[in-house]
């Protein structure tokens, strides 16, 4: 569902959207961080290659605004993000945070705050319960953001609403 | 000589993937304008359209901040490296602005030079009347933050404090009038306040401020502004603004220089990155003692009410890891750069604080009456030894303008400052009664002169200001 649902805003902001891959184990990892961080935002980094996320990292929200509506990642956790990256071979890819109570949408203040290229995850925690999960980039000239393809593959597809997993072929 | 430059994952489609970039120049400013030159797409993401280095662009020299360094103007040496290191940072927050609470037209009308300003608009004077704000002191400091932060309609304030007005506060602590000498200062402010803006809540907290307390009250607030006019109260404030993780609006006045920082930001340093130790006790005077200008704590108070807006709305950038040092006599206005100090004991990497401590103790000084001893002597002792004949040397340790208000007939004056250097002067085999204004300074002198082999040395206790509320009242008092 929460796949359907990012792959159909793609459909309505973008023309070329790339497609980001997630394992079902990633996205679920995810999911899990934003419900134990509840009602406070958690964040954390993505690596992989190209859009093709193999793995997460949890890291502390450090924002001085309120860990309720904000995130803020120490420069010192961004530096080392980037050298476990290259001791695991793969490439920072990203970053995903939580947005508690509120849709899985880019805020004015995410984007104020973006970086090119990078893979923006937004998870939405609903009553504490982790829902839908969208994948996002910054366009070029930095005036919004582009919705990504979301795609999470593995051995099922999680249907994140109702809890249950169904088997599909992987894709 | 060129420095290398690393750039960070997201930037390198515009390095040609390359993972760091040699440039040539002499300062930061003149390397990134050379990398931006050459490659042109980094312009946008590092720079705003006015030029300025984005605020989630963080620029190390080495592992120097150059924040902390002199920003763009910092010098690179050959071999130093250069990193670019970005800030990731999002949340919701359109979003949020719904849950805040709504202007009726009434403030709208009162705010209104407030909502012309970009800065604030409807959005920030929304979230000032959401906030709540806890102002530690309803004196010289909590005078103008109170009535500051009421008149911008931040939402609830908060005030801590025990005492009752004196007509000694009136030159200095304007929330306070002549009509309320007398009664309690938190139930003048509130009248005053309410006067001024009734629609900003006040919450009463009349206690004295102790680790019993601290946290129970202040986790009730997002922000702490520390009026305090002691050292035990202000480490109080601070290891538990740090412990909560609320921010600590800072101000301290003396005489003529008041300081003021903001403390106990995540990133942040805190009182204790300022100042590890208190002074000696007795060492630095307080405005009971040395005198504050009236006006002073206006300015420092107006400093600290202008870092809780910022912090509020979130414009500016706030005063953190900086201090601001304030001199009227001198008219300057002076900033020193502060680090967080590693080693901090409360907000260090590996803190030892994590609970609120004894700061009494922690402070050397001590909320119970110094110990009557045989050392000291009541006003009305030493008027019948007068009576009785005695010529006892009376020692004034007070400073000369204090001793031009008032004294005991025939004292001869030694600053307490000066007594070490000057105690050659007094005859060590002469009977000797030392008093200061309320008998503190003039112990120390009782405790500095026997240890030099003054054998009959008395302490008046109490001080002058007794003397003259028991025996003189003819003068005036302090």
């Amino acid at each position: 569902m929460g796949a359907d649902r990012a792959r159909a805003g793609a459909a309505d902001y973008a023309t070329d959207a790339r497609t980001v891959v997630v394992p079902t184990g990633v996205a679920e990892a995810i999911r899990r961080h934003a419900a134990e961080a509840y009602p406070d935002e958690c964040c954390g980094a993505l690596f992989g290659n190209d859009a093709v996320i193999t793995e997460m990292l949890r890291l502390p929200n450090v924002t001085d605004e309120g860990p309720r509506r904000r995130f803020r990642v120490l420069p010192a956790d961004y530096r080392a993000a980037e050298a476990y990256a290259g001791e695991i071979g793969a490439e920072l890819t990203g970053f995903y945070h939580s947005h508690p109570d509120h849709p899985a949408r880019p805020s004015r203040y995410d984007l104020e705050h973006a970086w090119p290229s990078f893979v923006y995850l937004i998870v939405s925690v609903q009553k504490g319960e982790p829902g839908d999960m969208t994948s996002w980039r910054l366009r070029e000239d930095r005036s919004a953001f582009e919705a990504d393809v979301l795609r999470i593959q593995g051995s099922g597809i999680r249907n994140w609403e109702s809890g249950e997993t169904a088997s599909v072929p992987e894709s | 000589m060129s420095n290398k430059i690393l750039i960070p994952t997201p930037l390198r489609p515009y390095t040609d993937k390359r993972d760091s970039v040699e440039v040539e120049g002499r300062t930061v400013g003149e390397l990134l304008g050379v990398l931006t030159s050459r490659h042109e797409g980094l312009r946008r993401h590092l720079f705003t359209d006015e030029g300025r280095l984005r605020n989630f662009v963080n620029v190390y020299v080495n592992d120097e901040d150059i924040r902390y360094l002199q920003k763009e103007q910092t010098p690179v040496q050959p071999g130093d490296v250069v990193s670019i290191v970005p800030s990731v940072a999002g949340g919701v927050d359109a979003e949020t602005v719904d849950a805040l609470p709504e202007l009726t037209n009434e403030e709208i009308r009162r705010y209104s030079r407030h909502l012309l300003l970009p800065e604030v608009g409807m959005e920030g004077q929304r979230r000032l009347k959401a906030a709540r704000v806890l102002c530690i002191g309803a004196g010289g400091l909590g005078s103008p933050v109170g009535m500051y932060l009421a008149a911008a309609g931040v939402g609830t304030l908060g005030l801590v404090d025990f005492d009752t007005v004196e007509f000694s506060n009136l030159q200095r602590q304007i929330l306070h009038t002549t009509h309320e000498v007398g009664r309690s200062k938190l139930e003048s402010a509130t009248r005053r306040l309410n006067a001024l803006n009734p629609g900003v809540r006040i919450e009463t907290h009349e206690v004295a401020l102790s680790s019993a307390n601290a946290l129970s009250i202040l986790e009730q607030y997002d922000y702490v502004v520390d009026g305090t006019d002691n050292f035990p109260t202000r480490y109080l404030v601070n290891d538990a603004c740090v412990l909560l993780g609320k921010p600590n609006m800072y101000g301290s006045v003396f005489r003529f220089e008041g300081q003021a920082s903001v403390f106990a930001m995540r990133e942040g340093p805190c009182y204790r990155c300022l100042y590890p130790e208190p002074p000696p006790p007795g060492l630095v005077p307080s405005c009971a003692e040395g005198g504050v200008l009236g006006v002073l704590p206006g300015v420092i108070g107006t400093i600290q009410a202008i870092e809780t807006i910022k912090l509020i709305i979130g414009a500016g950038s706030p005063l953190v890891g900086r201090v601001l040092l304030f001199d009227a006599l001198a008219m300057r206005l002076r900033e020193v750069k502060l680090r967080k100090d590693p080693d901090c004991p409360v907000c260090g990497t590996r803190p030892t604080i994590h609970e609120l401590i004894d700061y009494e103790q922690f402070c050397g000084v001590s909320r119970e009456p110094v110990a009557v001893s045989e050392h000291d002597m009541t006003p009305r002792e030493l008027e019948v030894w007068l009576n009785e004949g005695a010529q006892p040397l009376l020692l004034d340790v007070r400073e000369p303008q204090e001793y031009a208000i008032n004294r005991i007939p025939g004292a001869f004056l030694i600053p307490m400052s000066d007594l070490p250097r000057r105690v050659g002067e007094l005859d060590a085999g002469r009977p000797t009664v030392v008093y200061c204004k309320v008998g503190e300074r003039s112990a120390r002198a009782v405790q500095l002169l026997r240890g030099l082999g003054f054998r009959d040395v008395r302490n008046l206790t109490g001080g002058v200001r007794r003397w003259v509320e028991e025996i003189d009242p003819s003068q005036p008092s302090y």
